[in-house]
């Protein structure tokens, strides 16, 4: 294994676990949520018991509420399961539209986190482009991570996908002060060696407020 | 005892401050790091229950900026971690005696509040 294969694989697996941890304390939330309305349940039983009328209004928000988690946590879980097989194929043919929508799945608490809000710009149609998903998925959080060190909180940011020749431009859009905010330098090594795994160019334009990343079709496939 | 408890999960603060009150606890809650800091610039609290982790801010410089508007107030602080390093990790953060774990229970998180108090 030469160093750039060492530093995807970590870099991966650094991505993986830092995902899965976000989902877990995403998850936790849900549970703490849905822990008060069965404690507040409880609550109202007592006070039942007790002589105090039940108000049934009362009981049907909270079982709604109730329900509301347990679909937020299925969301959770679909989104997690889509991430976890993104790593079983090293190539395969996918629209690109799906990888930005569970990209934008799996960073929104940390988008929320910087208050930042991430805006997705509509295709043209579905972009197919044979690639390795996981990778992919990889090289765009690490983007988005810079884009939103630079961009700080109160910013709307738009995420694109374009199809262009035989590849994909992904363009990280509208990041106002690029040249002024203080951010690390960009590409780094993590995404040199990802961009070269994937076949991508990744481009910071600070003149015209865009971080973009040009996915080639991969010809080995 | 006054308390305000900050999270941005509002289904949660609202349901825990209505279990507070319930108890005797006057409970207000904030979802936002803005909105907790507009309640200190009208009104005081004994003790301040602060998710660590808030948008736009972490917990630890939330409670900084309220202790500055308000120097007596006590804090706990709450996380969704859930691994024990993680817990460790936030220990070391803020200190062990204010940390607890979602999801929470009501009896340990009143005994802290009464423990930190009277701290």
């Amino acid at each position: 294994m030469n160093i750039q294969d060492a530093q995807v694989g970590l870099g991966g697996i650094q991505f993986f676990g830092k995902m899965a941890a976000s989902i877990s304390h995403e998850i936790k939330n849900v549970l703490a949520i849905i822990n008060e309305n069965a404690g507040l349940l409880e609550d109202i039983c007592f006070m039942a018991e007790r002589g105090k009328p039940i108000d049934p209004a009362r009981l049907k928000r909270l079982s709604g509420s109730v329900k509301d988690q347990i679909r937020r946590a299925d969301h959770i879980m679909t989104v997690m399961n889509r991430f976890a097989h993104s790593v079983d194929e090293a190539s395969v043919s996918i629209d690109v539209s799906e990888v930005v929508e569970l990209l934008v799945s799996l960073s929104a608490r940390f988008v929320a986190m910087r208050g930042v809000v991430l805006e997705v710009g509509k295709s043209a149609g579905p972009v197919a482009i044979t690639t390795c998903p996981f990778a992919l998925l990889n090289l765009l959080w690490l983007c988005l991570d810079y884009v939103l060190t630079v961009v700080g909180p109160g910013k709307a940011i738009e995420l694109l996908a374009e199809k262009t020749g035989d590849g994909v431009w992904f363009r990280f859009c509208k990041l106002d002060n690029m040249e002024t905010g203080a951010a690390p330098p960009f590409p780094a090594e993590r995404e040199i060696a990802l961009g070269q795994a994937l076949h991508a160019q990744i481009l910071r334009d600070p003149a015209a407020g865009e971080v973009r990343v040009l996915l080639a079709q991969r010809r080995d496939a | 005892m006054q308390v305000l408890l900050v999270d941005d999960e509002e289904e949660l603060v609202t349901a825990l401050a209505e279990r507070l009150s319930l108890r005797g606890i006057e409970a207000l809650w904030a979802t936002s790091a803005e909105e907790a800091l507009r309640f200190l610039e009208r009104r005081s609290f004994d003790l301040a229950v602060l998710d660590v982790k808030i948008p736009k801010i972490d917990g630890l410089q939330l409670k900084k900026q309220m202790q500055a508007m308000r120097p007596g107030m006590k804090f706990i602080f709450v996380t969704g971690h859930g691994s024990d390093r993680d817990f460790q990790t936030g220990v070391a953060e803020v200190g062990a005696d204010y940390y607890l774990v979602k999801p929470l229970k009501i009896e340990d998180l009143i005994a802290k509040m009464k423990e930190v108090l009277e701290s």
